[in-house]
C-alpha cells in the first residue's frame, strides 16, 4: 500500500467514525449506512483496505444469513467483527470494519452484492445457505442470482478460498461447483419451488427423499462434509446440537455456522455450546409486550422463510398475528402471499397487521382461515398465552421498536 | 361441472400465480357453483379443463413450458374453444413469438397474432388500466414489449404502469384474458375474477362479498391517486 493511499484510508476510516457517531447523537438514524457511505466516498476501496490481514468469512442467501452470521460470531470464541444490525451492503460492511480492528471477522452479504463484496474482502470461507424467491422486484430472478454468484467464483482465483455450500439446494450447488473448493453441506432444505427447472438445461429435475438429480447429470453432490438429519456429523464427527432458538431451518444454519468455523481450526465441541446458548438475534425469536399482550416476534419475508417459520407453530388453535408491509426493503409487491402455505393456519384465528393487512386477509380469506383485520381502533383481547406474531421486514422492526423487552 | 386447470404451477408460478386458481374455485364455491382445480406439472399430460391458467415465470422455465406445450394438446383445446386467463410469461407464450436470456427469440404457441420482443428496460411497478368501465389493479415485472396484430384488441387501457407498450395492457380474444398484471390478479380483482367465471360457466353469478372488495376498493384509490 502506498503512503498516499494509507493516508486517504485513514482520513475515510476516520470519517465513518465521526459520521456515524454524529448520526447516532442526532438520533437520526442507527449510523452504520451513512457513515460507510461517506468513507467510499473519499477512498472506494476502503472496504478492501480494512478487510487486509483479517480472517474473513461471507455469510449469503435469501434467508438465514443474520441468524448464520451471528452464530458464526458467537461460536468463533475470539473476537469478531460483524455488521450485526443487518446493514448488508458495503457502508454497512465498511461500518462493521472500521468500528472493530478484531482479526477476526464475519459479514453478512445481501444476495446481489456477493460478486463485489467477495472481489473485495478476499474471505477465506463464503458461506453460501440457499436461494429462492424474494423481493423479485429488486431481484427480478433468482436463476440469474444464482447465475451471478456462479460467474463470480469461476472468477476468483484465490486457492485459499473455502465455499461452504448447501448440497440441498440445486441453485446453490449451480453456483458453488465451480468453486476449488467446496464444503458441501447435506441439510434440509424445505423451499425447492424455485429449483423445480433445472438451472443447467431447464428440464424438470427429479427429487426422490433429499436427492435430486437432473437427466443431464447435473445432481446433487455426494461427497459431503456435513451431514445433517437427526444427528450432526461435520468431518465424520458427530457434534451435539441443542440449539435454544426454535425452528428446522436454524438446525440448517447452525451446521453450516459450524462447519465454516471448524475450516478455520475452531474447535466443534466448544463452537457448539456457544452456538446452542444463543437465544435471539437481533429481536429474532425473542418475546416482547405490548399493550399488555406477550408477543414472540417472528421474521418471516418470503415463501420459504414464512413456510419455515409456520411449521415452528403450536399445532393448537392459538390466536397468531401476521404483519406484512411492501416497502422497499420488503419487495414492493406481496404477490408472493400466494406463494405461503397459509392453509396450514386453518383452526387459528389470525390477525392481520400492517400496511397491507387487506392483502394478508385476502389471501387468508381465499385460504378459508379466520381473519380480523386489525384497524386504529380494534379490540384485540389480551391472551395469557404467548402469541407468536410472524412480520416481514420493516414489519418486523415496527414491532420491534414498539415493543417492549 | 367446471374444471380450472392451473397449468404448470412448477415453471410459471414465480408471482404467486398459484392464487389465481384459488380465487376463482373459491368464489365459484361460495357461490354454490360446482367447480374443481387442478394443477398440471411439467411431467403431467395438459387435461381437459374449462378454464386454464397460465402465470409468470423466469426465462428458462418460460422457455421449457412454451416448448411443453407446442407438443401437448393445449393449443388444440384453445382453439375448440377452452378458456384461457394469461398473466406475463403466459401472455407472452400464446403469441407468435418471444424473447428470452438476451434477444433469443423462441416460437410461441401462435394462439393470438401477438409478438412480444425485448423492451428497452424492465417493467417494474404497480400496474392499472382501464377495461371498458372497470379499473384493474395489480403489480408487472417483465422484460417485454408486446406488440398486438391484425386487430386483436387489447384487455385494458394503461393508467399506471406499462402493460404491453405504455398504451396498452394485455389482449382479449374471444376465449382469452392477457394481462400484464401479475401474480393474484383475479384474487385482486374481484369484478374480473367473476366475469371470468360467469363466462366459463354461462352462469349468472350472484354478487358476493368478501375480503378482496376492501383490498380491492384501497388498491383503486391508492393506484388513482
Amino acid at each position: 500500500m502506498g503512503k498516499s493511499t494509507k493516508l486517504r484510508d485513514d482520513v475515510a476510516s476516520a470519517a465513518v467514525r465521526a459520521v456515524n457517531r454524529l448520526s447516532r447523537m442526532t438520533g437520526r438514524g442507527s449510523g452504520t449506512v451513512v457513515g460507510g457511505r461517506v468513507g467510499m466516498k473519499i477512498s472506494p476501496d476502503l472496504v478492501a483496505s480494512l478487510s487486509r490481514g483479517r480472517t474473513v468469512m461471507l455469510v449469503s442467501g435469501t434467508n438465514g444469513k443474520t441468524t448464520t452470521t451471528s452464530m458464526i460470531v458467537a461460536g468463533w470464541g475470539l473476537p469478531v467483527t460483524t455488521n450485526q444490525t443487518g446493514a448488508n451492503m458495503p457502508a454497512g460492511h465498511v461500518a462493521a470494519l472500521v468500528a472493530s480492528t478484531s482479526a477476526q471477522a464475519a459479514l453478512e452479504v445481501d444476495e446481489a452484492w456477493l460478486p463485489e463484496t467477495l472481489a473485495k474482502t478476499r474471505p477465506r470461507v463464503v458461506v453460501l445457505l440457499n436461494l429462492s424467491r424474494d423481493q423479485l422486484d429488486r431481484a427480478n430472478e433468482v436463476r440469474q442470482m444464482a447465475e451471478r454468484w456462479r460467474k463470480a467464483l469461476e472468477g476468483h482465483y484465490d486457492a485459499e478460498l473455502v465455499v461452504v455450500a448447501n448440497a440441498s439446494d440445486p441453485l446453490v450447488v449451480y453456483a458453488a461447483e465451480v468453486a476449488a473448493n467446496v464444503l458441501w453441506c447435506d441439510v434440509p432444505t424445505t423451499w425447492l419451488a424455485d429449483a423445480v427447472s433445472c438451472p443447467k438445461c431447464t428440464l424438470g429435475i427429479s427429487h426422490v427423499g433429499s436427492q435430486w438429480h437432473c437427466s443431464c447429470g447435473f445432481a446433487k453432490p455426494t461427497k459431503v462434509t456435513t451431514l445433517l438429519g437427526d444427528e450432526l456429523v461435520i468431518d465424520g464427527v458427530s457434534v451435539a446440537l441443542d440449539l435454544s432458538m426454535p425452528g428446522e431451518f436454524n438446525r440448517s444454519n447452525a451446521a453450516m455456522a459450524l462447519t465454516a468455523l471448524h475450516n478455520v481450526g475452531v474447535d466443534l465441541d466448544e463452537a457448539v455450546l456457544r452456538i446452542n446458548a444463543v437465544q435471539s438475534v437481533v429481536g429474532r425469536f425473542s418475546v416482547r409486550r405490548w399493550n399488555g399482550h406477550v408477543l414472540r416476534l417472528l421474521l418471516a419475508k418470503n415463501p420459504s422463510g414464512f413456510e419455515a417459520m409456520l411449521a415452528t407453530l403450536a399445532n393448537d388453535s392459538s390466536d397468531v398475528w401476521v404483519a406484512i408491509n411492501a416497502r422497499i426493503a420488503d419487495g414492493r409487491d406481496p404477490s408472493w402471499l400466494y406463494d405461503v402455505p397459509f392453509e396450514k393456519l386453518r383452526g387459528h384465528r389470525v390477525y392481520c397487521f400492517g400496511d397491507r393487512r387487506l392483502d394478508l386477509a385476502t389471501r387468508l380469506d381465499y385460504a378459508q382461515v379466520e381473519f380480523v383485520i386489525v384497524g386504529d381502533d380494534t379490540q384485540v383481547p389480551v391472551s395469557k398465552e404467548t402469541i407468536s406474531l410472524l412480520a416481514n421486514y420493516t414489519a418486523f422492526s415496527d414491532w420491534l421498536e414498539k415493543s417492549e423487552p | 361441472m367446471t374444471t380450472i386447470c392451473v397449468l404448470y404451477p412448477d415453471l410459471l408460478g414465480t408471482y404467486g400465480d398459484g392464487g389465481n386458481g384459488l380465487a376463482t374455485l373459491e368464489r365459484a364455491r361460495r357461490r354454490g357453483l360446482d367447480a374443481t382445480l387442478v394443477q398440471a406439472g411439467l411431467n403431467d399430460e395438459v387435461p381437459d379443463a374449462d378454464l386454464y391458467l397460465l402465470g409468470g415465470g423466469e426465462d428458462g422455465p418460460q422457455r421449457l413450458a412454451a416448448d411443453l406445450l407446442r407438443r401437448s394438446s393445449f393449443a388444440a383445446r384453445v382453439r375448440d374453444g377452452a378458456y384461457v386467463v394469461a398473466v406475463c410469461a403466459g401472455l407472452q407464450i400464446l403469441g407468435l413469438t418471444f424473447c428470452v436470456e438476451g434477444n433469443e427469440e423462441v416460437e410461441g404457441l401462435g394462439l393470438v397474432d401477438v409478438v412480444t420482443s425485448r423492451g428497452e428496460r424492465r417493467s417494474v411497478g404497480e400496474l392499472a388500466t382501464h377495461v371498458g368501465s372497470q379499473l384493474l389493479v395489480g403489480f408487472e415485472n417483465h422484460g417485454g414489449r408486446t406488440t398486438l396484430h391484425g386487430g386483436v384488441e387489447p384487455f385494458g387501457t394503461v393508467v399506471k404502469g406499462r402493460g404491453n407498450d405504455a398504451k396498452h395492457d394485455g389482449y382479449r380474444t374471444k376465449n382469452i384474458w392477457a394481462t400484464y398484471a401479475h401474480g393474484p390478479v383475479l384474487a385482486m380483482n374481484p369484478w374480473f375474477c367473476d366475469e371470468v367465471l360467469a363466462t366459463v360457466t354461462s352462469e349468472e353469478l350472484e354478487p358476493l362479498s368478501s375480503a378482496a372488495d376492501l383490498l380491492y376498493q384501497e388498491r383503486c384509490r391508492v393506484l388513482a391517486s
